[in-house]
């Protein structure tokens, strides 16, 4: 019989992993095509960083390479972004850079149209040398800037922030982190394990300037930028300036194609548009309970489930996410789950070791674990995360608990 | 670098230093070869007196300046002396003026010099006419005294050291010498060695270290001496071992006597005393039949409400036996203090007047007042210790001059002392310590030199008479006692009425020498014609020809008996009573037929324990002097109440559990720990736990007074002195589940400072110890100052606040920023841990356990030994008894001299072979363990039974 045809927008990796998913339990069910924005197969974006640190090639952090979908009867379009859907007539029509237009029906449509980095609206974050860090050629303009030119700033002392500013560092410049909170990644790490952060950074020769407001950035006559000012007035020089201030997800298409969307497309629980049953949406655009999620893992999850209903199971439900964070920069171990700042009704397990740079924080609600915060030694933290997760009853080895599964079991 | 010969400041054995000094700081102390005493030896505290007056301890422990403190309980300011003596004399006045003479109260001490104790004398009874002065004599000698009054008629240990090496049995009785007189038994333990013939007989509720080198051992009920005794005699009776012509030659009263022990028959003692019949007769053979039989006693029979019939009724066995006046034989009282002796030689006690005269004789009143120069010396007895204390909380005493000695600290019932304490209009502590609990009472505290400082006389167990000499000047503003005492006086004659225009009574020229031998030579002069004459002797002659013995008449100078030829003539009377004449006014010793009365207390339903006090090896007292070096609590570390393994196990006890130790008057807590040497039934703890080490917080709020919150008033009828040695208790398991150990090293001129700080916090919790220590090993021979720091004990119902864990903390240097900390403030969880780097490793230096203290198993040896921490880290922040890999600890020290601890020994002796001797010999040639004091031999003797006994058990 003739095959149902899947057409999947962003050629990302919640997308490319639903498509994955979905082949694992029903290999023939779907002619599958893939429309992606980016010149390049499915890579790994969050090993983006270790590639800016040079730790790492493009190559190595390809997901799936254009062999891959070859050999899986998939048909990529890469480089051409889609532009319109028609609902009525199920058609997706996308054009490539030379302005050629790519049509493609469709029974079911993946939405995975990811975020888009938010640039801080001040004077100047047009100008040439001002950039975002997202994809293959924000990095590569910065490896280029690393080696014509002298001092970065990066605006964002968050993860993607602080791993540019590593790797920028690394690639030889003279990097200053312009943050506007009191300490580090505050999303993740508590103001202690903040704070930790910042000494072993600054013991590798990063800047901070924590607090901070810009105001603006100014150019030089080339357009090029040449400083940061800040609202007290204060100037930086910078040749380079790098937005890691968060994401937004990118919703254009699906607002055009009269989704409904919120933050993100609102999907249910089994990752299908509020709007279309046939459209489906996974990854940073997608909306679920409230939560447009940033990381990884739980688009893995919501790919899972997305997967499990195209291939007309219809058993997965998606509940949303615990999530947990690591930073990858060599040589500093961070770890942070769940509510580890504590609050209503929460009792605090603190250890540090100021000899061994470690501080951990553990978190306990009604004898369950909740959050964990660990810096220096994250030896634990799956342990720690599984243990949120199963939400077990940890009350019989609380006072163990801060000293690992090893010692425990040991 | 200058040497003193002096004598050392702690127990009676009195032995002779020579003190090394820079001029002005005491760099080092060792013991006088030329010593009658000690001939070179000291123990383990003596050994180490130089510690306790090393520059650091001195800033830290010593009250240098005159304070007064404006409101109780207030902080003390300083004082000029001018202002605090005339403070003190005006309200003297005032209160003599409106209440009477017997409105003010002095009570002195044991460790005051012979001079001090004459001038103090001379105050209350020649100037101000009451006979309120009383020491700490009472709490230690009085009954011996009126033991030896009622039968041989004078205060006068007939016997001396040499009679050890004449003696064939040595009767040991309420004595543990081997801790409380170390030299004696060193020199008891050479005596056997020479003459292994010489049977040892121990009678004492506890196997003591004493009782390790007994032939005989009698593990008799608490209390129950006098129903030996008579048991003893009533069968030397019935053997024909007691000797009716010396009987009837030299004494009186004995048919009374014989009638009294007449029903004391061997089942009845048996029962009684709780031993077996067979071992009555053995003791009472081995004394009536031994060619010369010494016997040795001490608290046990002293500190009993039938004291002075416990003296009276050994002694009667000495008469009937005939075991005295001749060498090796005698009733030997080993006197607690350094000069208890001296004190009762110038009448320094409520009942006495100067040289062994009685208040009660109207005769030796007015010798006395002839000799002073004033119209009468009065005649209502004085109030003793117990008795002082009452009146003052009963309102009767208003003014108490307290000097160098601790009441609220040693004296039983610690309530009424502190009621008393705070009732009195007028309380002065002249002192040379800031830090006993009695300062704390004090409205006037005056500083006072001590040992290494003093200028005067010390009067030995032995009668010996040896000079106290300063080896260094009074630290501070710090005076002499006598000088003190006299200062005063020459105040208080101008503001009392004084019958016609006299010379002042006390004209000693303040804080010199020629003043102290001023005082000596007044005293000289009151003992002429006494029993105790040493008019024979002079301040020069104590110098050039060293320590004399008394008595020493004028007519005896020319050197009638002791050795004349001797380099340094032995000039005194070696020996009393060889004549067979008593010091008695017919010249017969008199029997006592005094019957045995059970203690005050008896054991019952309620309080079903014997409470026994006494000794540590290594501590003195309260502690003021020996409490100030952590390497003296190496041997015990910390206050424990003591119980038979099985009373343990009766209620569920583990060492270290905390248990409630309830008396009528009070109650404390403390640490259980079983121990093998308790009788069934009996509970022993060291007389040295005052508030000052032992403490906390009772429900109701107040504060806990150490072990003698829980002792009896009660005292013997004679010699009124109290029954310290029993009392009854009940033992009741403490559940306080939150526990505190705190511990960390200390700078030297810190650690002293900390040690009070931290005292100051023992209050804020239901219990709390708290105690210095050290890590042990060889003493510098430089004598510099010892590492040492402080460790705090506590426990609780609930967690203690955050603030007083942060304070403890900062106390001990854990409030640094790289200390490392686990915090579970929920569940009252709290460990802090500090490691200084030196070099590639590091050490321990301080740490704090909140809530499970099970770590304390590998972590307090960890710090204390200095054990290498760096691989540790965080494991120093985890729980439970099971140590991180790679720690291992060296047991407790054993001998203090040369550190050497219990593993490393066991180690030794795992490899030792032959006969119990030899391997203790290749042990102290080994380890050098027991070499120097040897006060650690009982127990490497032990030890050495311990492994040859277990060697043979695996054998078999």
């Amino acid at each position: 019989m003739k095959k149902l045809k899947l057409v999947l927008i962003g050629n990302g990796m919640a997308g490319v992993r639903t498509i994955e998913e979905l082949l694992k339990i029903a290999p023939d069910l779907y002619d599958i095509t893939v429309f992606g924005a980016e010149p390049h197969p499915n890579y790994n974006r969050i090993m983006l960083s270790p590639v800016l640190a040079g730790e790492q090639t493009i190559d190595e952090i390809v997901l799936n390479s254009w062999a891959w979908y070859t050999q899986n009867g998939i048909t990529l379009h890469a480089g051409k972004k889609v532009v319109e859907v028609d609902r009525i007539r199920r058609v997706v029509r996308a054009v490539d850079a030379k302005g050629e237009i790519t049509e493609a029906g469709y029974d079911r449509l993946l939405v995975c149209t990811g975020s888009n980095p938010f640039m801080l609206p001040v004077p100047g974050n047009q100008l040439a040398g001002v950039i975002a860090y997202r994809d293959i050629a924000d990095t590569d303009y910065m490896i280029d800037a690393a080696r014509t030119h002298r001092n970065a700033v990066v605006i964002g002392g968050g993860l993607l922030g602080l791993e540019a500013a590593n790797g920028l560092a690394l690639r030889g410049m003279n990097v200053t982190v312009v943050h506007a909170c009191d300490w580090l990644m505050e999303r993740q790490l508590d103001g202690t394990a903040g704070r930790l952060l910042q000494q072993t950074l600054e013991e590798r020769g990063l800047h901070f300037m924590l607090g901070a407001q810009t105001q603006a950035l100014l150019g030089n006559e080339a357009g090029r930028v040449r400083a940061i000012r800040f609202k007290d007035g204060t100037e930086l020089p910078a040749d380079l300036v790098v937005m890691a201030v968060g994401i937004r997800p990118n919703i254009e298409l699906a607002q055009q194609m009269h989704l409904h969307c919120e933050r993100g497309i609102v999907v249910n629980d089994t990752m299908q548009t509020v709007t279309d049953a046939r459209i489906y949406s996974v990854g940073e655009c997608a909306q679920h309970r409230g939560v447009a999620y940033g990381l990884v893992a739980p688009l893995f999850e919501q790919a899972k489930v997305a997967a499990n209903h195209l291939a007309q199971f219809g058993t997965g439900r998606y509940a949303g996410s615990l999530t947990s964070t690591k930073l990858k920069v060599t040589g500093i171990d961070l770890f942070s789950a769940g509510e580890f700042m504590g609050g209503e009704g929460c009792e605090e397990i603190v250890m540090n070791d100021p000899f061994g740079g470690v501080y951990k924080k553990l978190v306990i609600k009604d004898d369950k674990l909740v959050g964990a915060c660990l810096y220096g030694d994250t030896m634990d933290g799956s342990w720690y995360f599984r243990l949120l997760c199963e939400g077990s009853d940890v009350s019989g080895i609380r006072d163990r608990l801060m000293f690992g599964e090893a010692d425990l079991h040991g | 670098m200058a040497e003193t010969r002096s004598t050392c400041p702690y127990c009676g054995v009195g032995c002779g230093v020579i003190i090394e000094s820079d001029g002005a700081q005491i760099i080092g102390v060792r013991g006088d070869p030329e010593h009658p005493a000690n001939f070179g030896r000291l123990c383990t505290k003596g050994s180490t007196l130089h510690l306790t007056a090393a520059a650091e301890v001195t800033r830290q422990a010593r009250l240098l300046q005159p304070m007064q403190r404006l409101e109780r309980g207030g902080e003390p300011r300083r004082i000029s002396w001018d202002g605090a003596l005339d403070m003190a004399a005006s309200k003297f006045a005032r209160i003599i003026g409106q209440h009477g003479p017997d409105a003010v109260g002095f009570y002195v001490s044991g460790q005051l010099l012979t001079e001090d104790y004459y001038v103090f004398n001379k105050l209350a009874k020649g100037l101000i006419g009451t006979n309120n002065i009383d020491t700490n004599s009472r709490l230690c000698m009085s009954s011996a005294v009126a033991g030896y009054k009622k039968t041989l008629g004078a205060d006068a240990p007939p016997a001396c050291y040499e009679d050890f090496d004449h003696a064939q049995c040595l009767f040991f009785v309420g004595s543990n010498a081997a801790w409380a007189h170390p030299i004696l038994f060193r020199r008891i333990e050479d005596a056997k060695r020479a003459n292994p013939a010489m049977k040892i007989v121990v009678a004492d509720p506890r196997r003591t270290d004493t009782a390790e080198i007994a032939d005989l051992f009698l593990p008799i009920q608490p209390g129950s001496d006098v129903m030996l005794f008579h048991g003893m005699l009533h069968l030397m009776l019935r053997k024909g071992w007691t000797r009716p012509d010396y009987i009837a030659a030299h004494t009186s009263g004995f048919d009374a006597l014989e009638a009294t022990v007449r029903d004391c028959t061997p089942d009845k003692v048996a029962a009684i005393c709780g031993i077996s019949e067979d071992d009555l007769l053995q003791a009472a053979r081995l004394f009536a039949t031994s060619a010369a039989t010494l016997s040795l006693y001490c608290q046990g029979l002293n500190q009993s409400s039938s004291g002075t019939a416990k003296n009276t009724a050994l002694i009667n066995l000495h008469l009937a036996t005939a075991q005295i006046g001749k060498p090796g034989a005698g009733p030997f009282s080993l006197t607690g203090q350094p000069n208890a002796m001296g004190g009762r030689e110038v009448g320094g006690l409520a009942n006495l007047l100067s040289a062994h005269r009685d208040l009660a004789n109207a005769q030796h009143r007015a010798e006395v007042a002839a000799l002073w120069g004033v119209p009468q010396v009065p005649d209502k007895p004085g109030k003793t210790a117990v008795e002082m204390f009452q009146a003052a909380a009963d309102g009767e005493i208003r003014a108490l001059w307290i000097a160098c000695t601790n009441p609220a600290q040693s004296m039983p019932d610690q309530r009424t002392v502190r009621r008393a304490l705070e009732r009195c209009e007028l309380v002065v502590v002249q002192e040379a310590f800031a830090t006993t609990a009695t300062c704390a009472y004090a409205d006037l505290l005056l500083p006072a030199t001590t040992w290494g400082e003093k200028t005067g006389t010390v009067t030995n167990s032995e009668r010996r008479i040896s000079r106290v000499r300063p080896a260094v000047p009074p630290p501070g503003a710090a005076r002499h006692d006598w000088s003190i005492a006299g200062d005063f006086a020459r105040r208080l004659e101008a503001l009392l009425p004084v019958h016609g225009a006299r010379p002042s009574l006390f004209p000693y020229a303040p804080d010199s020498e020629p003043g102290a031998e001023a005082i000596w030579n007044e005293h000289r002069e009151s003992t002429r014609g006494r029993d105790l004459d040493i008019t024979g002797l002079s301040w020069s002659m104590l110098d050039t020809d060293g320590p004399q013995q008394w008595p020493c008449p004028s007519d005896r100078a020319a050197g009638v008996y002791g050795n004349p030829s001797a380099s340094r003539r032995q000039i005194g009377k070696t020996r009393l009573y060889e004549d067979g004449v008593f010091a008695t006014p017919d010249g017969r010793a008199r029997f006592v037929a005094a019957p045995y009365q059970p203690t005050a207390e008896q054991r019952e339903p309620r309080y079903p324990f014997s409470l026994n006090t006494g000794r540590l090896r290594d501590q003195w007292h309260g502690m003021s002097r020996t409490g100030t070096l952590g390497r003296l609590f190496g041997h015990v570390a910390e206050p424990a109440v003591q119980l038979h393994p099985h009373d343990m196990a009766q209620r569920d006890l583990k060492d270290g559990d905390l248990v409630y130790l309830t008396s009528r008057r009070g109650s404390i807590v403390m640490p259980a720990q079983a121990s093998e040497d308790m009788g069934r039934s009996q509970t022993f703890v060291a007389m040295h736990w005052g508030g000052e080490y032992l403490s906390g917080r009772s429900s109701t709020g107040d504060t806990l007074a150490g072990i003698n919150a829980l002792t009896t008033p009660a005292f013997c009828p004679d010699s009124k002195q109290p029954e310290l040695k029993h009392t009854a208790v009940k033992v009741l398991k403490a559940e306080l589940p939150w526990g505190l150990l705190a511990m960390a090293w200390l700078p030297a001129d810190r650690a002293l400072q900390a040690l009070q700080s931290a005292r100051a916090l023992m209050k804020e919790f239901p219990f709390a110890s708290c105690v210095p220590f050290s890590a042990g090993g060889a003493l510098s021979p430089e004598g510099d100052p010892e590492r040492s720091g402080v460790l705090f004990r506590a426990a609780g119902h609930d967690p203690a606040p955050d603030a007083l864990l942060a304070h403890m903390e900062k106390l001990l240097g854990l409030d640094a920023v790289d200390s490392l900390r686990y915090v579970d403030a929920r569940h009252g969880q709290r460990r802090t841990a500090r490691l200084v780097r030196a070099g590639s490793d590091a050490h321990l230096e301080a740490v704090l356990l909140g809530g499970d203290t099970r770590a304390e198993a590998w972590i307090k040896p960890l710090l204390q030994q200095g054990l290498p921490a760096q691989a540790l880290g965080r494991q120093l922040l985890r729980p439970g008894a099971t140590a991180p890999a790679g720690v291992s600890s060296r047991g407790k020290v054993v001998c203090s001299c040369f550190g050497v601890s219990e593993s490393t020994i066991d180690c030794a002796l795992r490899e030792s072979v032959g006969s119990e001797a030899e391997r203790l010999a290749a042990l102290q040639g080994r380890l050098r363990c027991g070499t120097n004091c040897g006060s650690c031999v009982p127990e490497l003797k032990r030890m050495v039974r311990a492994a040859v006994t277990s060697r043979e058990t695996v054998g078999a």
